[in-house]
Order: C-alpha cells, then structure tokens, then sequence
C-alpha cells in the first residue's frame, strides 16, 4: 500500500492563517511585555534599595516619552489579556446547581467584580498616604 | 434559461499516479438547498467517479464527511453551497491528517488515541445484573450530556494547531470524552484515564486556543472539556501531595 500524503504544516507562520489564531498568539504575546515591565519594576526595587538619591533619579528616567509608552504599551497588553481571559472564565470553572449551570455571565463577573475591588483597595492604599 | 452552476476545486491525490497532490476544477449544478456533499456526489455521480471521499447519513449524524471548506473545516453535508456562491469552493480533506487519498484522510490516529482515553464506563466491581441498572438522577446526566454529544467527526482535530504542530497530543475530542466519562456519576475510571490525560501530551499540551470549541458542529465545547479536566488534574495532585491518604 502506498504512504499516505503529509502535508506540510510551518511552525513559524501557522497562526497567520486564521483571524482566532492570531488573536491567540496575540494573548500569548502580551505576556512577552508584561515579562520586561518586571523586569523593569525589578530593577525599580533593587533602586529603592540603593536609597532616596538612586530612587528619585530612576523615577526622573522613567518619565522621559519613551518609557512613559513603554508602560502605555503594558498597560494595553495587560488589560487585552485580562479582559479575553476573564471572559474564558466560564469554560474553565462549572458551577452546577441541580439540572442547571451558574451562567456564564455571573462567572466572568464574578472576576471583573474582584478586580474592580483589588483595584479600588490598591487605590485606597496608594492614595491614603 | 441554463442552470445555474458552481465551481468547486477539489483536492486530488492518487498516490499510484502523483507524488504530489493537485487541485482539480470541477463544475456542479448549484441549487439552494444543495450542501457541499451533494455537489461532490454529483460530481462523483455524473463527471468523474474516481472521486473519493467519505461520507455516511447526509445528516449531520455519523461524523463521516468532515472536510476543508475554503479552509474551514465543515461537515460537508452540513456546508450550503448558498453560503459560498457564486465564489468558487475549495474543498480539501481534514487539516492535520495525513492523507491516504483525494479527501479521504488516514485516521488510525485519533481512533488510537479514542482507545486510550477508554471512553466507556469503567467499574471497580461490576454488579450483577439481578441487582437491576445502575440509576442516574437528571441533575447527575445533565453534567456530562454536553460532552456525550461527540460524533467523532475529527473536526476540532483539523482546527487545532497543537495537534497540527505536534500529533503527539491527545487531542479535543478525546480528552472532551474522557471527561465525559470522568463526569458520569456511573464511572469509577477516572484514575485509569488520568495516566492518559495527566502526562505532557495529555490536557497540559492544550494552550487554550478554542479553536475546537469553534467549529464544533455538536457545540460539545471540547476546549471547555480540557481546561476543566486540567482543573479536576491539578485539584487531584494537590490533594495526593498534602493529604495524608492522598486523594484517596
């Protein structure tokens, strides 16, 4: 009998060909700039350990355009990766009553109501002092 | 007034005559309340009869007649020729499979790794028939019937980029029936398929990219299946490693 036909597949450009797989790769690609914002925030910590003097002149550096659209730019990436997996929520986490299912929309609210509570709790410390 | 047709360029290949694979032009009568598979049957019927494909109900029953339709993959018979006229159709077999001819793909693949996954239910002890069946509530049915709707139709295969870089993968369908069967209030297999769905190739090569659950023809949700059996995984080894007695 005769080999059966593999057609080739390319593992660098395969997600280009459909408009759900590059939105994929896009989720998977704001984790690359989430990756150097720690970075950044790491080297922000190791300044704060050198004192007030080092600190100060990093914040100053990071003010500068560049860097202000570097965070701009992380900004957009995470909140693109929270929002498209906090609406994946509801395939992930099942909760069932009897016969029925929590509908979806209480699950992924259900974590846009605990962000939204973070994010004013982180705010209240931030802005208390 | 002439009838009105549609092109449709088929994917051939006859390995005893090609190395390599060809599109082959082909016109069919278009009517409205045709599907793909009813073009390729005329085609079949009335052009050139060294068409092949597979195919089986017509119905969107038996999971037999997937196929690429202009890069989607489709149940043919479930694909309007309506919703592609007056373009013409490009219709090649499954994504991801190798082929064994024109639109006929291999699939021993999946059917191993269906075996693997043991999709029946599995008991410790089996009781005897006199003890009578084994009963189930609505509520305890109605958490696994979404995933008991698989016609194994291959199609979640074909839309799966995982699988399509690296075969090794258990793959949506699969794993959205083990899961059935993990769920069935019935089945005491679970630590049996968990071998099968625990390992790299298992649930953990799934990146989530929903493809699957996309185009679906059952709405079964295949990527739901997986990200749950993921969570059920992970709950299970937390539970060996800080129990005392495991997740026994």
């Amino acid at each position: 009998m005769s080999e059966p036909y593999h057609r080739p597949i390319s593992s660098t450009t395969w997600w280009l060909s459909k408009r759900n797989y590059v939105l994929f790769m896009l989720r998977e690609l704001t984790s690359v700039l989430i990756a150097a914002f720690l970075v950044v925030y790491l080297i922000q910590l190791a300044q704060l350990a050198q004192g007030a003097e080092a600190y100060t002149a990093f914040l100053d550096r990071l003010a500068s355009p560049g860097w202000i659209v570097f965070h701009l730019l992380v900004l957009i990436a995470a909140l693109y990766h929270t929002i498209t997996f906090f609406n994946l929520t509801p395939k992930i986490i099942v909760v069932r009553r009897g016969e029925e299912s929590v509908p979806p929309v209480l699950i992924a609210g259900s974590h846009y109501a605990a962000w939204l509570v973070t994010s004013v709790v982180i705010m209240w410390i931030v802005l208390r002092s | 007034m002439a009838e009105p047709s549609i092109t449709l360029e088929v994917f051939r290949y006859r390995p005893e005559i090609e190395q390599e694979p060809t599109f082959q032009t082909y016109t069919a009568p278009y009517r409205e309340d045709w599907v793909v598979l009813d073009a390729l049957n005329y085609i079949k019927d009335e052009v050139d009869g060294s068409l092949s494909y597979r195919w089986s109900c017509h119905m969107g029953v038996c999971g037999s007649c997937g196929m690429m339709v202009n890069g989607e993959p489709k149940l043919s018979c479930a694909a309007f020729l309506r919703d592609y006229y007056p373009a013409p159709i490009r219709v090649e077999p499954l994504a991801n499979f190798p082929v064994e001819r024109d639109l006929v793909i291999n699939m021993d693949d999946f059917m191993a790794k269906l075996k693997d996954v043991q999709p029946w239910i599995i008991r410790d002890q089996e009781k005897p028939v006199s003890e009578g069946e084994y009963l189930q509530s609505p509520a305890e049915l109605a958490s696994y019937k979404q995933f008991s709707m698989c016609i194994n139709c291959m199609l979640c295969y074909a839309a799966c980029p995982v699988y399509g870089l690296d075969s090794s993968f258990v793959g949506p369908a699969a794993i959205a029936l083990a899961q059935r069967y993990n769920l069935d209030s019935r089945d005491q297999g679970q630590d049996a398929r968990q071998e099968v769905l625990s390992k790299h190739e298992g649930v953990w090569e799934c990146t989530f990219v929903s493809e699957c659950s996309v185009v679906c023809p059952k709405h079964v949700d295949p990527a739901a299946a997986i990200q749950q059996a993921k969570v059920s995984g992970a709950i299970d080894w937390f539970k060996s490693v800080l129990l005392p007695r495991g997740s026994q």
